[in-house]
């Protein structure tokens, strides 16, 4: 099963190492990592995404980052309201005469061009990976040269709904 | 940094360098003996450590693995960390295996590296090893200093990581020019840890639970791990267990934390443990885990393993809980401390347990360890029994890996706790006798046998020097089969007797070795020898290295093979 872990870490070399090197030797496949400053000063946050056989597993995961000295907080954001973006970069094979076609294609993603060149076009989007892929999905005819994404980034929703909220907006009752 | 403050406080002092500032923040750390080699990333280090009045010792062994098991052994039985100094490169290579082995079996090491200075740091410097790299996933934590004004605060919290929580070994990586340039000021803050939070004492309710899980058992079991010797729990558990007349299993590493020679032990459990801690395990209702983290070798196939007990876990480590036996109640605590709160909260033992412990007692009685004895020549079990009679299970013991391990474990009742050393975990063949240095340093009165197979001691003999240098006198018995025992004993029974590369029969004369160490040898190879010999060596003054000759063929017997649960036992043998 896919989860979205977080770590809040103290920013110091080689923590990174130690986090993905656990990850290895445990044999936890990652998906993705994206990893970036925080508000606090010294103080960075990973996100992982991460294949995961079972709870059981899930929960070696947990404990075992937990036991780092310089992991401050894990939290497993996959059973909570979450909002959690990536963001790609997809550099296609282009030309002044399908530029109008590819902008009618992305604007529903609300994706944007954010470079031109005689014979490629580049193209930003952010959200999240289903929609990355699906964009890059309808790309893909036009030729893709390049891509680059971040790989995702999430933390938890404000207000967490209740579980019997979620119940009672739910399509299946 | 604050060149002014310094210069105005006191003019007339010469200007300390990082090294200066490592040594005081030793002394600061109480710390009594280094075990270390020196090298050129850490010359700095040794001119401060020649220029210091501080009073600790350095103690040179021969190699750096040397130097590291030594620290293993010192740390275990002194239960404080165990201080280790190499160089860059090779040096700090030479210590993995040792950190690897204090690792898994939870010692606690402050590893003090020697690094290519920081100017050239990442250009395949002369001796340069990426020993942060290297050493990440054998540490429980590890530092590359930065700057010397940090040094006072890292090594702080390199004694407090090893030594709290569960105990690991700690890396502090120094560059050179760090360790060589002045220092004019250090950071004396007190340090801060924000995500290093062990959890010492149990919740009383999960205690709770688990006096209640006793009450209702009718097959109660403990099994005892080296965490209770590492939070000093033994006289507690004696109390608890004697009153409640609940029977004990212990694994290896465990051995000691309860008397050996108790009449509610029933020995140790697992691969080649008893034919009734096994059978206690598999039946048993309530098995109560203190301190050990159920190990592969204990538990056998996990499927076949106290299917039909309620398992109650103490450890002070959250991730051992659950990680291979799920566990009905967890307690995340010092097992030390779990005890002291299980003591006061006990009231009331199991109600209805005498068939059991009637069973059990009939169990060992019926079944116990068993070996071919033949008229004159040795056979290792033997062996280890005369010294076991020998000392009154008062003496230190270590061991290497391997068959002569396993028959101590059998054979020597360990009584009291810290008497035995032995490599676990890592399995690590040259520990015995290196570890056995270790300890007779740090415990000068006790008697110290290094219990070594032939294999094991040539890995790591060169250590004799260090015997021979500080007149220590331990007491090697190498038990002589020729071989590579274990492996010998695996390829009998596994690979349909092709030895191959297991029979060693080319030997140094070892006891023209200890000569030449101006240590006494003696090679014995009957019996009647032995016994007549075995007091007055073990009593003599000074280092001895005994040669005892045992048969090759002998095997460890009972025994789980690979894959097996611990109830599919062979070489059982009934009374």
């Amino acid at each position: 099963m896919k989860r979205i872990v977080t770590l809040v870490v103290q920013n110091r070399s080689g923590v990174l190492n130690r986090v993905t090197g656990l990850m290895f030797k445990r044999q936890f496949n990652i998906e993705s990592i994206s990893v970036g400053r925080t508000e606090k000063e010294g103080i960075s946050k990973m996100t992982f995404v991460v294949e995961v056989e079972d709870h059981r597993k899930l929960e070696q995961l947990t404990k075992q980052l937990n036991k780092q000295i310089d992991v401050l907080k894990v939290t497993d954001l996959s059973e909570k309201a979450i909002v959690a973006r990536e963001l790609a970069l997809i550099k296609i094979v282009s030309n002044a005469a399908i530029r109008n076609e590819v902008q009618g294609i992305i604007e529903p993603f609300r994706a944007s061009i954010i470079d031109v060149s005689k014979d490629t076009l580049s193209v930003q989007v952010t959200g999240k990976p289903e929609k990355i892929e699906a964009l890059i999905d309808l790309l893909r005819p036009y030729g893709i040269k390049d891509i680059a994404r971040t790989g995702l980034t999430a933390f938890s929703r404000g207000q967490q709904p209740q579980a019997a909220e979620l119940n009672q907006y739910s399509l299946l009752k | 940094m604050n060149l002014e403050t310094k210069a105005n406080a006191e003019p007339e002092t010469t200007v300390q360098t990082g090294a200066d500032v490592l040594v005081q923040a030793l002394v600061e750390e109480n710390v009594e003996t280094i075990f270390g080699y020196p090298g050129g990333a850490v010359l700095p280090i040794y001119d401060a450590l020649y220029r210091s009045e501080a009073d600790f010792q350095h103690i040179l062994t021969r190699h750096e693995q040397g130097a590291i098991h030594a620290a293993e052994g010192y740390a275990r039985v002194r239960r404080k960390p165990g201080v280790v100094l190499a160089t860059s490169g090779p040096g700090a290579t030479n210590l993995v295996t040792g950190i690897a082995d204090a690792m898994m079996d939870s010692l606690p090491l402050v590893v003090l590296t020697g690094q290519v200075a920081t100017t050239v740091t990442g250009t395949d410097a002369f001796q340069e090893a990426d020993i942060m790299g290297i050493t990440t996933p054998i540490t429980k934590h590890n530092y590359q200093v930065q700057s010397a004004y940090e040094i006072p605060k890292i090594i702080k919290e390199a004694f407090h990581i090893a030594s709290t929580g569960r105990p690991g070994p700690v890396v502090v990586d120094i560059p050179k020019d760090i360790s060589a340039n002045p220092c004019f000021e250090t950071d004396r803050s007190p340090f801060h840890l924000p995500g290093y939070k062990p959890t010492f004492k149990p919740n009383p309710l999960q205690i709770k639970k688990l006096s209640e899980a006793l009450k209702k058992a009718e097959k109660p079991l403990i099994l005892t791990g080296a965490g209770i010797l590492h939070g000093g729990g033994s006289a507690d558990l004696k109390e608890i267990v004697e009153t409640f007349q609940i029977p004990v299993t212990s694994t290896l590493l465990g051995l000691g934390a309860f008397p050996g020679d108790h009449e509610l032990f029933l020995g140790m459990a697992g691969m080649h443990g008893t034919y009734t801690s096994n059978m206690a395990i598999t039946d048993c209702d309530l098995l109560i885990n203190i301190g050990a983290r159920f190990d592969d070798r204990l538990t056998g196939n996990l499927e076949h393993f106290a299917k039909n007990a309620v398992v109650a876990h103490i450890d002070i480590d959250p991730a051992e809980i659950g990680k291979n036996v799920p566990t009905d109640i967890p307690i995340v605590s010092d097992a030390g401390a779990a005890l002291k709160e299980w003591k006061r909260q006990l009231k009331a033992g199991p109600e209805n347990h005498q068939a059991w412990l009637d069973e059990l007692q009939e169990n060992k009685v019926a079944y116990p360890y068993w070996f071919n004895q033949p008229p004159k020549e040795m056979v290792a079990q033997w062996t280890i029994k005369k010294i076991y009679e020998a000392t009154g299970g008062e003496a230190i013991v270590t061991t290497d890996v391997g068959q002569h391990q396993m028959w101590a474990a059998q054979y020597y009742k360990f009584s009291k706790p810290d008497k035995w050393v032995t490599s676990g975990g890592l399995g690590t063949m040259g520990f015995g006798f290196p570890a056995a240095i270790g300890c007779q340093l740090a415990l000068p009165d006790e008697k110290v046998i290094a219990l070594v197979g032939d294999g094991g001691f040539q890995m790591t003999l060169q250590e004799l020097s260090m015997l021979q240098e500080r007149h220590l006198p331990v007491k090697i018995v190498i038990l002589n089969n020729q071989a590579l025992g274990m492996v010998r004993q695996w390829q009998e029974s596994f690979y349909e007797k092709r030895y191959s590369e297991s029979i060693v029969a080319c030997q140094p004369d070892f006891v023209k070795l200890a000569e030449s160490y101006s240590i006494r040898g003696v090679k014995i190879e009957t019996q009647e020898d032995f016994e007549k010999q075995i007091g007055e060596l073990l009593d003599y003054e000074g280092p001895v290295l005994i040669d005892a000759r045992v048969m090759q063929q002998e095997n460890v017997f009972p025994m789980v093979s690979p894959g097996k649960g611990i109830n599919d036992m062979v070489g059982v043998k009934p009374l």
